[in-house]
């Protein structure tokens, strides 16, 4: 494959991944790593340092409309990022220190995970019984459901902080935004409502990958040729995206992609296992 | 608060991409069709804390250049949010979260700039 080729395929394949990322909530990053190295062939490093780039760039794009809408909560967001930023160093150096065999193998587990949270179903708790720790924190907050505004309170704090770390610890060495271990930090440790779960997640992922991105860059996993389509494509598609979801509803997708992931994530698993990585 | 953090990340995503735009298609003009290996790890590290040689790559209309400072404005524009939160903070008086996001704000320093 010549040059312009390489970069339109890869262009239109993490447009593609965008798209399906936004419309299933899952995110471009989880699908373009694996589709980079099994694929394109392109070695593991070099994908999940483009990866990163663009996980940056959607993250940064679709936490415009949520914040606004004001669904994001900027505190709860902030205290969180302590624990992802410190997790995203630590994966970061840890990333050059495992094989990428290992890093496959994990990166398998955490797509095969992500599938299956994808169709947990999202039902929120009704009452936040008083918590002296998220008081003192100010992590509570409101948002609007129909006219009306509703109230939260996080429960269950240092829970919802070490699986933050974790979830941070994955993204540095995956160079993904998983989106998936954050919503499962507040929506299901600190009972946060699963939108304002999601919209924080979001607003944070950019955040996280930032604190990754200088390793990644001085290590040379971040090479400009191959960084830049894959940022243009998954932004691009992913804009698109949150612009069709306002008006159609995919269940059937949420499906397919969900299909798609499973199959990407044994076929990692394996590869990594035989050392094809 | 809410309203300028959105604006923020709107033009600092904005501006990035556009960048890294005009730089992949100099990029595929300058490279007359040559792809790099990219199945073959030889990672060339992005001199972070040498802005200058980016700049001056800039000024010889090197293509990987304009791309990492592309890069760069991307990675630089979650930064420049958290410093703005750490400011209003502090408009606000709120002893918890100055050093709250004082913290975030130095990991990311911490990690862009060290050698």
């Amino acid at each position: 494959m010549g040059l312009v080729e390489f970069t339109f395929a890869v262009l239109l394949t993490s447009a593609l991944a965008g798209l399906l990322g936004a419309l299933t909530g899952l995110g471009g990053g989880v699908v373009i790593v694996p589709v980079l190295a099994l694929l394109f062939h392109v070695d593991l490093r070099y994908a999940v340092g483009a990866s990163l780039i663009s996980v940056i760039a959607t993250s940064s794009g679709a936490a415009v409309s949520y914040v606004r809408e004001g669904f994001s909560n900027v505190r709860i967001g902030m205290f969180l990022e302590v624990a992802t930023t410190l997790g995203a160093v630590g994966g970061a150096y840890l990333a050059a220190r495992i094989s990428t065999r290992a890093i496959g193998i994990i990166f398998g587990v955490t797509l095969l995970y992500s599938a299956w949270s994808s169709f947990r179903n999202n039902k929120d708790v009704e009452t936040h019984p008083p918590n002296a720790l998220a008081e003192k924190l100010k992590l509570t907050g409101d948002y609007p459901v129909g006219g009306a505004r509703r109230t939260y309170r996080a429960q269950n704090v240092p829970a919802g902080f070490g699986i933050m770390a974790i979830a941070g610890l994955l993204s540095g060495l995956l160079g993904i935004g998983s989106g998936a271990v954050k919503v499962l930090a507040m929506d299901g440790a600190m009972k946060l409502p699963f939108k304002v779960s999601t919209t924080t997640s979001n607003f944070m992922i950019g955040v996280t990958a930032a604190a990754s991105a200088g390793v990644y860059l001085r290590r040379g996993y971040i090479a400009p040729g191959l960084a830049a389509p894959v940022m243009l494509g998954v932004l691009a598609g992913s804009v698109a995206g949150a612009r069709l979801l306002v008006r159609i509803r995919v269940p059937i997708l949420r499906v397919i992609f969900a299909v798609v992931i499973v199959a990407l994530g044994v076929e990692m698993i394996y590869s990594g296992a035989t050392g094809r990585l | 608060m809410e309203i300028t953090i959105s604006r923020m990340l709107r033009v600092g995503v904005s501006v990035a991409a556009l960048v890294v735009l005009l730089g992949e298609i100099l990029y595929l003009w300058q490279a007359h069709g040559v792809k790099s290996d990219y199945g073959y790890f030889h990672g060339v590290p992005t001199p972070v804390d040498h802005i200058g040689l980016i700049l001056e790559g800039i000024r010889h209309l090197d293509s990987r250049s304009i791309i990492r400072l592309g890069i760069l404005l991307l990675i630089a524009t979650p930064i420049v949010r958290v410093a703005f939160c750490l400011y209003s903070f502090g408009m606000q008086k709120d002893k918890l979260y100055i050093p709250i996001s004082g913290t975030v704000l130095a990991v990311l320093l911490y990690s862009l700039l060290h050698r």
